[in-house]
């Protein structure tokens, strides 16, 4: 009977990991070449940017908001990184006198950009109590006008960015270890240095606490003493930069950037996050979980794929999969009254 | 003596929930008419007994009886149509629409043809006037019900029971949030249900309450019916021995506190809101209970989440120590060791989605800065450890989250937050409030045991006993000024009642 009840308890507590090994073992078993180092390779490479837009979007949905910039922070900083970092022999050049500036200042640059746009998100959220949802909407239409217009500066008049510079395409193509199915790319380090960087500050500190605490009950978190406002805005400013980092990635990886870059990867964001257990009324959500979710959603891309699904069915298999995943979420909530 | 015949008779009810069983062949039978008292200590079944009732829960065995007529409730859409209605504790209307439609949800009355049918706005406030009059309330149909006190709104929840044509109608913790005139109205309105035929299960935990208006009461303890007796020869410390299963000889626990000297002092407090507190001058001293009384709408609340920089202050000054002092937030209150425990542990209080670790250290994060920014798990957890041995916590670990405590058990880890602290002045609005008598004497004696040690502790209660027990020294309040300090070993319950409705008697 108790043996019973853990399992349930066990299922219930790890669905997300459950769902994701059910569908590699389906997929899997549809076609068993799926099983391959490279396969792995590949989600992981393709999930890469969007875990740490998903890590972003999660610290805005653990204080009961929501944030609808992300994508377009980062269009805006792949647009920004790749118009610094062409080669200095590449025709149509975004800046046709521009130095060779060393690779981090524009990298930096453009986080910093995301950065800003997130302290814009918080002042506005905290200071004019804004509904995040509306604050975020007027950011994100904002931020795509801005990068639209620097986009379309002379002489670079709304082209496709490209002749990136190698040591900046390395960032995104680069790998360590032996080439082939073993190597281990550059931006999947990164993307697992940010998870565990966001874990730690999840679990390890203040700002950490207080962002469950201002998700969990915002009324009770501003009677302990907590500076709500002062710390959203923190919250927000990272999250931006965490999109500005995801967006210089971006563009390191694909060699190129448009304005259009980053279009609705808020979405994604957001639906990872959900399947990952993080709770849209705010003070739930843990890095793995997120992991999870973001992993889930790789499987299903490259795995639907690879085995030859439709790509308009994949969509739907996606939705329903966010759906169902909430779904099953709530219940665990809704069985304990 | 009633003797009507039994409207509803609950036989031998039996419920099982995972781990407990949450009723134990429980029998409750109400007769048309009457008021029926059901007590208990909280998680004595009381709610699951009447879930049942109301078709929110199946009981796993025993009948209902209504009428004569053995009837499965399957949900409380079934409950609505055999007559019996529930009034919530906590009410939920749709705050944005006006007082006919909330009554009338979901049951419009229509007019058109076949399927062009639309709304019968005049109907609807005949209808609405008709009931409003019939029962005797003051409540204009076409008011956005957003706009309504809370009693008012308690009222027109009635009304819609009676719409509803209920024989039957239970009501839990009724006078919760209810100033001394308007439980008077809503017992008038009880009086009238009662010469209609109108059966009322009353759930409440004030025994002065109980003993005037109910006809029987029945009390209930672990899941169990301890048995149900007429009002009329109970009194109020047979109905808590009976609850609690002991004979409760002391309510309150024996103090040693002396108050020493002065640590707070407010002069002529002022808020800007003309209908807040008015200044309101008082000392606090070093280990005194001060307790704070008055009516729902005295600005209790107001003022002391003030002292906290909760709101804000227009005029008049605070000093703490002698030194004059501004607290414009609750940070800077935490800076001169002050502490509040609020009104509302729900609302203002826990974090029901985080653990009763994380609950209890959150006020506390800057004694566990480490190095890096990252924070000392390790002394953390010490914390939480000893806080819950001092306070005696009934949790199953700290990891547990703290909406699976009961009310009590919250209450006590919202104490040890704030004791983390190390606080000098405790600000406690309403420390006992929906917490059962077992549970309320523990608070009783930490709080006691807090004002030994020399901290200053200012007590809002609505609660005559607990204020006449507990407090050194009874500040009153009416209308947001201050109507008199008296002496708590000297202050009698009718000297506290004149204080707190002088303004209102003229």
């Amino acid at each position: 009977m108790t043996r019973i009840k853990n399992a349930q308890q066990f299922m219930s507590q790890n669905a997300i990991y459950i769902v994701l090994l059910l569908l590699v073992v389906c997929i899997a078993f549809w076609d068993p070449r799926f099983l391959s180092v490279t396969t792995i390779r590949d989600i992981f490479l393709q999930s890469s940017t969007r875990a740490i837009i998903a890590l972003g979007a999660a610290f805005i949905l653990i204080t009961g908001g929501v944030d609808l910039s992300a994508g377009r922070v980062v269009g805006l900083t792949a647009v920004l990184s790749a118009s610094m970092l062409q080669l200095s022999e590449y025709p149509r050049k975004f800046f046709p006198d521009l130095q060779q500036l060393p690779l981090w200042v524009p990298v930096i640059l453009a986080i910093a950009a995301g950065l800003i746009v997130g302290l814009m998100n918080g002042f506005i959220v905290s200071k004019f109590s804004v509904p995040p949802f509306i604050a975020t909407l007027g950011t994100m239409v904002a931020v795509y006008g801005l990068n639209s217009i620097y986009f379309d500066m002379e002489p670079n008049q709304s082209q496709p960015i490209g002749g990136l510079r190698e040591d900046f395409s390395r960032l995104g193509t680069g790998y360590i270890g032996p080439s082939g199915p073993y190597s281990v790319p550059y931006i999947v380090i990164i993307a697992i240095a940010v998870a565990l960087l966001v874990w730690l500050v999840f679990n390890k500190t203040r700002l950490g606490k207080n962002m469950y605490a201002i998700g969990g009950n915002i009324q009770a978190a501003k009677v302990s003493g907590i500076n709500v406002s002062r710390n959203l805005i923190a919250i927000y400013a990272i999250a931006g930069a965490l999109y500005g980092l995801a967006g210089v990635l971006e563009a390191a990886r694909t060699g190129g950037a448009t304005n259009n870059y980053g279009n609705m990867y808020e979405l994604d964001a957001i639906a990872a996050c959900v399947v990952g257990g993080v709770s849209t009324s705010g003070g739930i959500g843990t890095v793995p979980g997120i992991m999870a979710g973001v992993l889930i959603f790789g499987v299903i891309n490259y795995g639907l794929t690879f085995i030859g699904v439709n790509p308009y069915w994949q969509l739907i298999i996606k939705g329903l999969i966010i759906v169902s995943a909430v779904a099953f979420d709530m219940r665990k909530y809704v069985a304990k009254k | 003596m009633n003797t009507q015949p039994y409207l509803l008779e609950m036989s031998n009810i039996s419920k099982q929930f995972p781990g407990v069983k949450a009723l134990d062949q429980v029998t409750l039978k109400v007769r048309a008419g009457t008021v029926h008292a059901l007590m208990g200590e909280n998680g004595a079944g009381k709610s699951t007994l009447m879930k049942c009732l109301f078709g929110i829960y199946q009981p796993d065995e025993g009948d209902i009886v209504l009428q004569g007529q053995k009837v499965s409730i399957l949900d409380s859409k079934d409950a609505l149509k055999l007559g019996i209605s529930m009034i919530h504790q906590e009410l939920h209307p749709v705050p944005h629409r006006n007082v006919m439609e909330n009554i009338w949800l979901g049951r419009f009355p229509m007019k058109g043809l076949g399927p062009f049918k639309i709304v019968d706005e005049k109907k609807m406030l005949q209808d609405t006037e008709r009931l409003m009059a019939d029962l005797g309330m003051n409540i204009a149909p076409l008011v956005r019900v957003g706009s309504l006190s809370v009693s008012k709104i308690q009222s027109l929840e009635i009304a819609k029971a009676v719409s509803f044509q209920s024989k039957i109608i239970v009501m839990d913790e009724p006078t919760s949030s209810l100033t001394g005139n308007e439980v008077e109205q809503l017992f008038t309105i009880i009086e009238q249900l009662k010469q209609r035929g109108v059966a009322i299960i009353y759930i409440s935990h004030k025994m002065e309450e109980i003993l005037r208006i109910s006809d029987d009461v029945t009390i209930m303890r672990d899941g169990r019916l301890i048995g149900t007796w007429p009002a009329d020869e109970m009194t109020t410390d047979l109905i808590i021995s009976r609850m609690v299963g002991r004979d409760l000889t002391e309510r309150f626990p024996e103090r040693s506190n002396v108050p020493g000297e002065v640590i707070l002092r407010a002069e002529g407090l002022t808020s800007p809101l003309p209908k807040s507190f008015q200044h309101v001058s008082f000392e606090l001293r070093r280990g005194e209970i001060l307790g704070v009384g008055g009516l729902v709408g005295a600005q209790r609340t107001e003022l002391i989440e003030a002292l906290f920089g909760l709101r804000s202050v227009q005029s008049g000054t605070l000093s703490i120590h002698g030194k004059p002092v501004r607290i414009r937030s609750p940070f800077d209150a935490k800076k001169h060791r002050i502490a509040l425990l609020t009104e509302d542990r729900r609302v203002t209080g826990i974090f029901p989605v985080l653990s009763v670790m994380e609950n209890t250290v959150i006020a506390n994060q800057a004694k566990y800065a480490a190095p890096y920014g990252l924070l000392n798990d390790k002394k953390r957890r010490a914390d939480v450890t000893r806080s819950i041995e001092m306070l005696r916590v009934k949790t199953p670990s700290m990891r547990t989250l703290i909406q699976n405590l009961s009310g009590g058990n919250q209450q006590k880890v919202l104490l040890a937050r704030w004791l983390l602290t190390d606080p000098e002045i405790l600000l406690l609005d309403e420390p006992t409030r929906g917490i059962d008598v077992g549970a309320k004497y523990e608070i009783y004696s930490i709080i006691a045991e807090l004002a030994q040690q020399g901290k200053s502790i200012i007590m809002i209660s609505s609660e005559m006993p607990e204020l006449l027990g507990m407090s050194d020294r009874i500040m009153v309040m009416c209308e947001g000024r201050c109507s008199g300090i008296i002496d708590g070993k000297q202050a009698t319950e009718e000297e506290i009642m004149r204080l707190a409705a002088q303004h209102a008697a003229h």
